[in-house]
């Protein structure tokens, strides 16, 4: 049994890391081939950083993923803090189940959904079209909006009340015994959320590839355009490093003294 | 003495609300416009129904997503059991290894699998180098299956694995103190009790099974349509817009219904709605 376990375990993960594998070796041969492997050579990896359309879909990924990590997770947390101190137990539940509604949605039910306002406010505003990085952002928050708000939402359940009641009692303003008693608390949770929702931002594909224009392309949506017709070389490099890239992450996360980073929660989990 | 609520503390969640009614709610109901309406606005059933001609799609991306579900299933339940088995360092290093494809971008892993099995790949020039035929998986329904099982199979596993981490070993112990063999103890103990991390994993493979094109498109080699594509391609031109949004309306109330029949059968209710 023993032996069977750890049999099944190592076929599966080299039936999973294969792909990757081929991936990476590939990246590194001289003749571009996906059969014969000629020489070690960097040329793909040079091609790749000689490429200006790369650097700027990177450069717009990062922009995008942070700004719309923050946006999402200022929204989310008075969000949830509106919610925490909401009476009617209906409302609460409905607005929950709202703002979740992006995260059970197939993600290109809610990409089309977002195409078809900006769609129909373009053609109110009889503007040309109006997709771009604006679009983009909002699509971004929108869809990290259930995910920190879940992670936020537990940590203000959490809360002690009276301690919020007793600053108040001393002299504190509600805002300011929110920011100087509460916010301290929950700060783990708004940092969980925002790394999610940083990295969901980062790797998302089909809801941006309803919002963008041409001008403004994400990594992901860089490699799609890129892979569509042909084989590309300089994207198994691309991929090869995104994978190195990620490896460490997770090493350093897993393997270092701080132990609780966030895991990344998985795109409708429980 | 208990304070009302302040003006800031119902202010808080205004922006909140503001948001999910524009960018939430609004574009739901513009799925719903377009498909009640024709090109000039007017309101009409055509598109609805003219999705019969599009009822083989349906029939196989439902086929599709179902089958990707019950092999992950299968093959994913033995593997979250047997990490969850191994020892604590093992299983850190196991976590790391099941997570990194998790932060992969699907389209890297779909393209990395095609790299491997396309006509003229890796996995062909080798059946050529020893006189075997070779396989032409890219382009087959199998291709197509076999891309959603391998893009998926981790997001099985990770819930699985999960809720059978956190079982407390002396369940297992007392059913075999009971008299109960190691399949029983199976069927009958740690069955039962990660349920809900099977409904959580069929959700995650299920959901994404049946809205994919990209999978389709490249492990496809365009040759296979479902949904996913069908969608896609008719929001590429807008005279096909209120078409797409009924087939999305549609798949989006097939998903809404199978959703809601899978939760009936756990019984945490933590973040899902419905």
């Amino acid at each position: 049994m023993k032996i069977f376990s750890k049999f099944y375990m190592f076929l599966i993960f080299a039936i999973l890391y294969a792909p990757i594998a081929v991936l990476i070796v590939f990246s590194f041969n001289d003749a571009g081939s996906l059969s014969e492997f000629s020489k070690f050579s960097l040329t793909w990896y040079e091609e790749l950083f000689a490429d200006e359309e790369a650097m700027s879909a990177l450069k717009n990924s990062l922009i995008l993923a942070i700004s719309s990590s923050l946006i999402a997770t200022v929204i989310a947390t008075f969000g949830a803090l509106g919610l925490h101190h909401m009476r009617k137990k209906y409302i609460k539940a409905s607005i929950t189940s709202v703002t979740n509604i992006p995260m059970m949605n197939p993600d290109i039910v809610t990409g089309i959904s977002m195409m078809l306002l900006f769609v129909a406010v373009a053609k109110i505003t009889e503007s040309e079209s109006i997709l771009g990085f604006g679009t983009m952002l909002i699509a971004h928050v929108t869809f990290n909006l259930p995910y920190v708000l879940l992670s936020v939402m537990p940590r203000f359940n959490q809360l002690d009340r009276s301690l919020s009641e007793a600053a108040q009692d001393l002299g504190c303003t509600p805002a300011r015994a929110f920011f100087k008693v509460e916010l301290p608390q929950i700060v783990p949770g708004i940092i969980s959320g925002m790394m999610l929702g940083f990295t969901l931002s980062l790797d998302d594909f089909v809801i941006s590839h309803f919002v963008n224009s041409p001008n403004f392309q994400t990594l992901p949506l860089y490699v799609y355009n890129q892979t569509v017709h042909n084989v590309k070389f300089s994207m198994y490099a691309l991929s090869a490093l995104i994978v190195f890239v990620i490896l460490a992450i997770l090493l350093i996360v897993n393997f270092s003294s701080v132990k609780k980073l966030p895991k990344k929660r998985c795109r409708r989990v429980n | 003495m208990m304070k009302g609520r302040s003006l800031f503390q119902k202010m808080a969640a205004a922006p909140h609300i503001v948001w999910a009614v524009l960018f939430i709610v609004a574009p739901m109901l513009f799925v719903i416009y377009f498909a009640f309406t024709d090109v000039n606005g007017k309101f009409s059933f055509a598109n609805i129904l003219s999705l019969s001609q599009y009822s083989n799609v349906f029939v196989l991306s439902i086929a599709f997503a179902l089958i990707a579900t019950v092999v992950c299933l299968i093959i994913g339940y033995p593997l979250a059991y047997f990490m969850a088995k191994s020892k604590p360092k093992t299983q850190r290093v196991l976590l790391v290894l099941l997570m990194l494809p998790m932060w992969c971008n699907l389209l890297i892993r779909t393209y990395a699998l095609m790299a491997l099995l396309d006509n003229g790949g890796l996995l062909n020039s080798l059946l050529e180098s020893v006189g075997l035929n070779k396989l032409y998986i890219v382009g087959s329904d199998f291709g197509v299956i076999f891309g959603m099982i391998y893009d998926f199979l981790p997001y099985m596993v990770l819930p699985i694995y999960t809720v059978m981490s956190k079982l407390d070993k002396r369940y297992m112990e007392a059913s075999a103190d009971l008299g109960c063999n190691s399949f029983q103890t199976m069927t009958k103990v740690i069955m039962p009790l990660s349920v809900s991390g099977v409904i959580s994993g069929i959700t995650m493979v299920f959901v994404p099974s049946i809205s994919t094109f990209y999978i389709s498109q490249k492990l496809g080699a365009g040759k296979i349509d479902l949904v996913g594509d069908t969608i896609e391609r008719l929001f590429q031109n807008l005279s096909t817009y209120n078409v797409g949004a009924a087939i999305s309306l549609i798949m989006m109330i097939l998903i809404i219904i199978s959703v809601s029949i899978m939760n009936r059968f756990s019984d945490d209710d933590g973040g899902m709605i419905i």
